[in-house]
């Protein structure tokens, strides 16, 4: 049921304490977390750089903010709402539709203007922030999933996953909701992770509760035949995320909208491990491999490009 | 990497520092490193509190006279500015402190050591002063008719002073007699008894006992009874029932006619007492502390008032359950709710023993979850919901305490020295992974809580590693260096050993 610690050396498994030691602590800086951990400092950097996200439409502050909500919102119709540094996905209000009055949330349940209300003034107070700290409240639009991936998974935008070190995309994973996870797109609740080939953005392997799968339980859609569309632009803007952080060890999340492309959703400093287990591939070689690296090229087209060639699978077609 | 070879030079003058330092003081102060097996020192230390008026003070305080089944080793008293003398009356030994002038707030120190007598067991009484003849006791109606009715009865019922004075207790103990239940209403049950037994012309007295226990603080006395039979003195313990004799952790204090304490020329006087558990030898004890002059003296916490190292002594088991949570979850990759969290638990188990303590934490926070449960449908801001699940927290625990006592748990100290704001968070934290990641989630970091709480507890309470953390505090500088090590640790945790076994399954 173990597996001897040799064993995983040999497939060059990073596991967590490594990784807090050899690689967050020592090329994340302390003082470039709230560049990820604050949505609203991501997206004015985000901007700046060229790196493409979600449209912000409003930011709300203060408390008083919250009473012109109405006003605020104006005729938009889809968008959802956010606390700026929310952690793990919570607080998030999507809304799908305007039904008069009433605002419709993605399950179909009808919200008053009063309850969006309610809910900003929490996120104000910090309901859904770390340790309680007065934050800040988001408003953008809503992503227009890509037909491509809203036939993969039932519920919830699949999102793609990409680790980067030092701007060199290492490892991506495709992640899928399903029943199971309950529309969440996390692996250990049982969402499914699809490891994706860094040359091609082809499926490589497949798990679901750390088990090899070949088909979506739900949909039936066959995981192997997967492949990302336009992939090489997406792992660019992968890259492109480095720069904007300065974090040498970054996670980003990369949803594809339908009219807009790839857009960054938001980064993490400390991204798990769990990428490893969907590839069937350990982190090491490649992290060693960069380390080993003098020269990393500025732009981050050359990076991806680096990535690709470097982190390929020669798969056979 | 550059920093390696200096954080492990770093590492290494910590451990040398701790292990020649303790070697240093075993060799020359004789401080044993295991704890010894033989007799333990009780070391006892009264403080006496009173508000002087500003003029001639003198307080004194009954002191220990042949304590069955203890005897006394060494004596002292500490108070700065005070004359001290022993006095010893017909009446036994007092302390006695004076001073021509003295205002305000006064403390003074009597510490006294004592070791068990033969085993422990108390010896017959060897006080035989003959008693004065009972004293004369005055009831007031209704309370006369309920004294003569309940001696009347306990009369019947016995043949010989001993036996009265068993049929008496029982009576008082007794739950439902209406008698004693009215008499209990103005006189403690000792003093109710002793009031009896001189009514029906057995002499007897209230003594005064302190019952022992290891690292406590501020108690007082508890009222024993000591009646006259047969030419001689016998103490008799009410947590025994009518049973003759007392518990052997009852340290007999105060055995004579005369009040414990007594002020002259200040006001609120009160004496407390601090007591803890001692398994050095006596004589390397008074060496120690005699030896202040040499340089490893300073280092050693003896010289401190024994309340301070009472709680010193809990407060230096807190480095290794610091190691015990680093090791837990860094190398073993145990999750846990709240970093320091089972340390804290850890403490309270040693307090309440573990398994009335696990039983305790356990309903609470189950209990706890439950009212949560309806204070997140109120939608209360995040300091708000803490604030109330505090206020809940501890009025389960009072209702708990209620509850076991009529059930006759004593859970009711037990409770209280749980970290009540800890528990508050914890229930927070427990209720939203509920609600985010289910269950399961929740089974595994509690369970993980509670395994690295009772792993630390294991540790804390056993009885050389609670010996070298007070006796040697430079142990905490080999801790402060294994707990570096580990945080530099770099290998896997044994749960990723199993979290990443499909890796290998595949080939």
């Amino acid at each position: 049921m173990l597996v001897s610690p040799a064993t995983l050396r040999s497939h060059g498994l990073l596991g967590m304490n490594r990784r807090n030691v050899s690689y967050i602590s020592r090329y994340n800086e302390r003082r470039l977390y709230p560049l990820v951990d604050d949505k609203k400092l991501t997206k004015e950097r985000a901007m700046l750089h060229g790196v493409a996200t979600p449209t912000l439409r409003d930011v709300i502050d203060t408390q008083h903010g919250v009473r012109d909500l109405g006003k605020r919102l104006g005729g938009l119709e889809r968008f959802a709402i956010k606390p700026s540094r929310g952690a793990g996905g919570k607080g998030i209000m999507v809304i799908r539709e305007r039904d008069g009055e009433q605002f419709l949330k993605a399950s179909g349940q009808a919200l008053t203007l009063g309850s969006l209300q309610r809910h900003c003034s929490n996120i104000l107070a910090g309901l859904h922030s770390l340790a309680g700290a007065p934050d800040s409240v988001i408003i953008e639009d809503l992503i227009e999933a890509d037909p491509y991936f809203e036939s993969l998974s039932v519920e919830g935008v699949p999102d793609i996953r990409v680790i980067i070190f030092r701007g060199i995309p290492v490892m991506a994973m495709l992640r899928l909701s399903t029943h199971a996870s309950d529309g969440k797109a996390n692996l250990h609740q049982g969402a499914i992770g699809v490891g994706l080939d860094l040359a091609s953005g082809r499926c490589i392997h497949a798990v679901q509760h750390s088990r090899r799968v070949h088909s979506h339980p739900d949909t039936g859609v066959d995981l192997n035949r997967i492949a990302i569309p336009d992939w090489q632009n997406l792992l660019t803007l992968a890259a492109r995320c480095h720069d904007l952080t300065g974090l040498g060890y970054l996670g980003a999340d990369i949803v594809v909208d339908r009219n807009r492309g790839p857009l960054m959703l938001e980064l993490n400093a400390r991204p798990g491990l769990a990428i490893q287990i969907a590839n069937g591939k350990g982190l090491l070689p490649r992290l060693q491999w960069i380390e080993a690296q003098e020269n990393i090229p500025d732009s981050a087209e050359a990076r991806a490009g680096m990535a690709m060639a470097e982190f390929g699978e020669k798969i056979p077609t | 990497m550059r920093q390696q070879p200096l954080f492990f030079l770093a590492v290494s003058v910590l451990i040398i520092i701790g292990v020649s330092m303790m070697w240093l003081r075993h060799d020359r102060l004789g401080i044993p490193l295991l704890p010894a097996n033989d007799t333990p020192v009780w070391l006892v230390e009264a403080r006496i509190d009173f508000v002087a008026l500003g003029d001639e003070t003198l307080a004194s305080l009954s002191l220990p006279n042949d304590p069955p089944g203890y005897r006394i080793i060494s004596e002292q008293a500490a108070s700065p500015g005070y004359g001290f003398s022993r006095i010893i009356e017909s009446t036994g030994r007092r302390g006695e402190w004076s001073k021509r002038e003295a205002t305000g707030p006064q403390t003074l120190y009597y510490k006294v050591q004592f070791a068990p007598g033969k085993n422990g067991t108390p010896r017959p009484s060897g006080n035989t002063e003959a008693p004065s003849d009972p004293q004369r006791i005055i009831w007031e109606e209704p309370q006369a008719t309920a004294a003569a009715d309940l001696l009347e009865t306990a009369r019947r019922r016995s043949s010989t002073p001993a036996s009265l004075t068993r049929e008496l207790i029982k009576a008082v103990q007794s739950p439902n007699d209406q008698n004693a239940a009215l008499l209990l209403d103005q006189h403690s049950p000792q003093q109710l008894v002793v009031r009896l037994l001189n009514q029906s012309g057995v002499p007897a007295r209230l003594a005064m006992g302190l019952k022992l226990e290891d690292a406590r603080r501020n108690q007082s006395l508890q009222p024993l009874v000591d009646v006259y039979i047969e030419d001689s003195w016998h103490l008799y313990d009410l947590e025994r029932g009518g049973q003759q004799g007392i518990t052997p952790n009852t340290l007999v204090w105060h055995r004579t006619s005369g009040p414990v304490l007594d002020v002259m020329g200040g006001q609120n006087s009160q004496v407390r007492f601090s007591m803890m558990r001692q398994s050095i030898p006596a004589l390397d004890l008074a060496q120690s502390q005699t030896s202040a002059d040499q340089p490893l003296g300073y280092i050693s916490l003896y010289q401190l008032p024994i309340e301070e190292q009472g709680m010193l002594k809990l407060l230096l088991l807190l480095p290794l359950g610091a190691l015990v949570v680093a090791f837990m979850r860094i190398v073993i990759g145990i999750r846990t709710s709240g970093t320091f969290m089972p340390v804290l638990i850890a403490l309270a188990f040693i307090q309440t023993t573990l398994l009335p303590g696990l039983t305790a934490f356990l309903t609470i926070v189950g209990l706890g979850l439950l009212l949560r449960g309806y204070l997140s449908r109120l939608n209360l801001l995040l300091v708000a919901r803490i604030a109330a699940m505090i206020v809940l927290v501890v009025l389960l625990t009072g209702l708990l305490s209620v509850f076991g006592h009529e059930m006759g748990i004593n859970l009711g100290m037990t409770i209280t020295f749980f970290p009540m704001i800890i528990i508050a968070w914890t229930i927070e934290r427990m209720s939203v992974i509920w609600e985010e990641q289910g269950a399961r989630e929740v089974a595994i970091q509690g369970g993980g809580s509670l395994l690295v709480a009772i792993a630390a507890y294991g540790l804390m309470q056993l009885a050389t590693v609670r010996h070298l953390t007070f006796n040697f505090p430079e142990v905490h500088l080999i801790i402060l260096a294994l707990i570096l090590l580990v945080g530099q640790y770099t290998g896997y945790k044994l749960s990723e050993l199993y979290r990443f076994r499909s890796m290998v399954e595949k080939d």
